[in-house]
């Protein structure tokens, strides 16, 4: 079938504007937006500009707007779109623009690391040398928030880190959930004091539009909600 | 043109789980840097899924030893007996240090590591799968990467993110530092160190059908055989029985190791006529050439090129109950639909996007993926690189994870081994390169330093031929997947040289579209395709060369194993202009001698 993207392209030692450019190709329906940039890249203008890695859904390098949607190109195949029209391909919001669909992702990992995205417990380890235990149950707590792959779709999906960068974002929140909530961690005070702040979590307006775009079906708001209640009740359940 | 030049005492290339690895250990002890054409959490690292092997046997009896005969085995007798033994006894202590940095490993209900069988990983009393992968659900390679990054982060590691590495930087015979470039920018760097870890990961990028990552291009192999040092084993590459049939995606043998079964076109499972004790889960090799034996004899699904994978829970019970399959407590095994959801989510989602199939409900297509470079930059157990088959040492340079060939996984890898093997070697690799660096003095750089990755990049940039990269590289996936892939013979492995010399020739006539500076992956594509092509010729002249079937080489016209003349390692130098030189170096047998491989 034939398909035509409509690519907002931006190459900073050339255009003063990002402008839109337009491409026709043959594809299959169970091409993924990803193998269709690529062909585009191969065959017709190897300047258009994004990144890419796994393929599958799983590194993150993939995020961008796919007809208005922050959407994984590698996990998006053109029979759920539709095809009958233009399918628009824009980069992710709220970050400054490097070339094409390539973001400047700076400050994305620059909130990641002011959540303490990583384990602390200098408690005594158990004396065989052996693993910290920890329940089926009480591993469960924490599962879904464990998923993340930082592709950044929920955070510049997000309409407060549109309007100022310094809001920590829904995936920040989300890596500080998955040690907040893991009962072998121990630095949960330190986390919830940041993510009280006022860049942290009571800047969420609990538009949802971090569930929705989230590639791992990762349960955002519900995260962000469960940060806000300990934080307010001071307990961790 | 400007460079911009740092300092750090040990550099470390490729910011996967091998490399983040290293940078803990090294960043101890001296000044350390990572430089990763990726974000470090977009390694392939994170997409391996089933688990990560030690005989800690939380489940059920497992020892050490059993590990390494088990590995030995499946290597086909081509693993270094010494460096498998350092691997699988270190096991239990890394994987407990994995636990101790937060690592998120399932739970036994007793608060354990939860296990799981894998292929190859046998009980040595009863020969029947053993418990040994301890995992996160099916994304165990991703709690790795993440963790690690993690941990990175908390011991300020420096990291010099999307800048790819290009050259090798080598002063009297000794590593000095690397040239990159910034992907952002364009500007061309010089890294000046005392010590240089190359962990850059794998290159099934070479074939067309594959689980790998498009960064998997092999970059730091190639770089390495440019500067005259040979490449180990490059014959032996890995096809995973169960890729997405056209895809390649990877389906973890943990789907088998939940009792999942392959299913040809008859409905039969297939696989007990040719491993009577382990059937499905035998080792890749065995597996994936049985799949394909399957397929030539006309029962491939529907007469098509794949096969079925099944684990809807009425079909694991099937034969669970016939294989005699029980839990820890001696019940029998059973699951449910509910319980296989849990335990393979990611599974489950890749089925439903990529094929629109619920596999608790379907079974699955699968094909042979190539999946992992047994072979590689030649190391001892210090992870030291070495320049020829006497072991001399390349001072200040190491190699470790999928990049590098010890020899621990010789000619077939088991499952989870890859990841054991990025923690193990990884750590020494930190630890040793600092511990060199702390004995070393930053060796004087040459004004000439970065000239040869500049001249690189700019025969690419200022070629005016009529190629296209990508032909040139669609002709190398196919020819490398049809004559250099699961079965060999002679003649068709000569056509793929022959083709791949052909391509090479083609690729100075390329040209590129994009000239410009920024992020300018149409250069750095061209360039990875450019590594491809070294190694495929690379591969291609080892494994024409070994007249024998071992492990992942399989060759119809030498079918059989010949301990004889072929028990020993591949050596291989590009000499320029398609002079492959081959040398040869004895295998490292301690305990085991060799035997014939039943499973």
């Amino acid at each position: 079938m034939q398909v035509t993207l409509k690519i907002l392209r931006y190459n900073p030692e050339k255009d003063a504007q990002p402008h839109y450019e337009r491409y026709s190709l043959d594809a299959e329906p169970t091409d993924r937006i990803l193998d269709v940039l690529e062909k585009i890249k191969a065959y017709q203008d190897g300047t258009l500009t994004f990144r890419r890695s796994c393929a599958h859904g799983i590194c993150g390098s993939c995020a961008m707007r796919i007809n208005g949607r922050n959407r994984l190109a590698c996990k998006t195949l053109l029979q759920t779109l539709d095809t009958s029209k233009e399918i628009t391909i824009e980069p992710i919001l709220g970050l400054p623009k490097v070339k094409d669909l390539v973001v400047d992702m700076t400050v994305f990992f620059e909130n990641y690391r002011k959540v303490m995205p990583y384990f602390i417990n200098d408690e005594p380890l158990p004396e065989d040398g052996r693993e910290r235990l920890q329940s089926p149950e009480e591993r469960e707590r924490f599962d879904d928030t464990t998923k993340c792959i930082l592709c950044g779709a929920c955070t510049t999906a997000c309409p407060t880190f549109w309007g100022d960068n310094q809001y920590l974002g829904p995936s920040a929140i989300v890596n500080a959930h998955r040690f907040i909530f893991d009962s072998r961690d121990r630095g949960a005070a330190e986390r919830l004091k940041i993510l009280a702040g006022n860049n942290g979590v009571f800047r969420c307006r609990t538009a949802f539009n971090c569930t929705e775009a989230c590639p791992r079906e990762i349960k955002i708001t519900k995260a962000i909600a469960e940060v806000k209640r300990a934080i307010l009740t001071g307990r961790l359940d | 043109m400007s460079i911009k030049t740092h300092q750090f005492e040990v550099v470390i290339v490729g910011g996967g789980g091998a490399g983040l690895m290293a940078a803990l250990y090294a960043s101890k002890g001296a000044s350390t840097a990572v430089i990763s054409k990726l974000y470090p959490s977009r390694s392939h690292t994170g997409a391996a899924q089933g688990g990560i092997s030690a005989a800690i046997g939380n489940l059920e009896e497992d020892h050490p030893e059993w590990h390494t005969y088990d590995t030995v085995k499946g290597s086909d007798y081509l693993g270094d007996q010494d460096a498998i033994e350092f691997m699988c006894y270190k096991a239990p202590e890394l994987i407990y240090e994995l636990e101790h940095m937060g690592l998120p490993f399932d739970r036994t209900k007793e608060g354990r590591i939860l296990q799981r069988p894998f292929g190859g990983h046998t009980n040595n009393k009863t020969g029947k799968p053993v418990r040994r992968a301890c995992h996160a659900a099916d994304r165990t390679g991703h709690m790795i990467l993440q963790t690690l990054y993690q941990q990175c982060i908390k011991n300020n590691v420096n990291f010099f993110d999307e800048f790819q590495v290009l050259d090798l930087i080598m002063v009297n015979g000794k590593a000095a530092g690397v040239v990159a470039i910034e992907l952002a920018t364009g500007d061309i760097h010089v890294f000046h160190a005392k010590a240089v870890i190359i962990t850059t990961g794998g290159w099934g990028r070479m074939w067309e059908i594959t689980s790998n990552a498009y960064a998997y291009t092999g970059d730091g192999a190639a770089m390495v055989l440019r500067k005259g040092l040979p490449l180990q084993d490059m014959e032996f590459f890995q096809f995973h029985p169960t890729g997405i049939y056209k895809l390649g995606i990877l389906i973890t043998e943990g789907v088998r190791g939940e009792g999942g079964v392959l299913i040809n076109d008859k409905g039969e499972r297939f696989m007990e006529k040719y491993a009577p004790t382990v059937k499905d889960l035998a080792s890749r090799d065995v597996v994936s050439r049985a799949m394909y034996i399957e397929m030539k004899e006309g029962r491939g699904i529907n007469g098509q090129r794949y096969l079925y994978l099944d684990v809807r829970p009425e079909t694991v019970n099937k034969y669970a109950k016939i294989d005699g399959r029980t839990n820890p407590d001696g019940t029998p095994y059973q699951v449910t639909g509910e319980e296989i959801l849990h335990k393979l989510p990611d599974i489950i989602d890749f089925c439903k996007t990529y094929l629109g199939i619920d596999p608790i409900k379907e079974p699955m297509p699968v094909q042979p993926t190539a999946h992992y470079a047994m072979g590689g930059i030649p190391t001892n157990v210090k992870t030291e690189v070495l320049s020829d088959e006497k072991g001399t040492v390349v001072p200040g340079l190491y190699a470790a994870g999928e990049t590098a060939c010890v020899s621990v996984h010789g000619a077939n890898r088991l499952g989870t081994n890859s990841l054991l093997d990025l923690v193990v070697f990884g750590k020494e690799a930190g630890i040793h390169a600092a511990e060199y660096a702390r004995g070393a003095e930053f060796a004087p750089l040459p004004d000439d330093a970065a000239d040869f990755a500049r001249a690189q990049l700019d025969s690419i940039r200022n070629s005016k031929g009529n190629e296209r990269v990508a032909d040139i590289a669609a002709e190398m996936k196919q020819v490398m997947m049809d004559k250099v892939g699961v079965f060999r013979v002679e003649e068709g492995m000569q056509e793929a040289l022959d083709k791949i010399r052909e391509l090479k020739e083609r690729f100075k006539h390329i040209h590129i579209d994009d000239t410009g500076k920024v992020f300018n992956t149409d250069l750095l594509t061209a360039w990875e395709v450019s590594n491809l092509l070294d190694l495929a010729e690379i591969t291609t002249a080892s494994a024409l060369a070994r007249k024998e079937s071992r492990g992942a080489h399989s060759r119809d016209d030498y079918p059989k194993r010949d301990d004889q003349n072929w028990l020993k390692h591949t050596l291989a130098w590009a000499r320029g202009d398609g002079d492959i030189e081959l040398r040869y170096k004895p295998v490292v047998i301690t305990k085991y001698e060799p035997k014939e491989r039943v499973y």
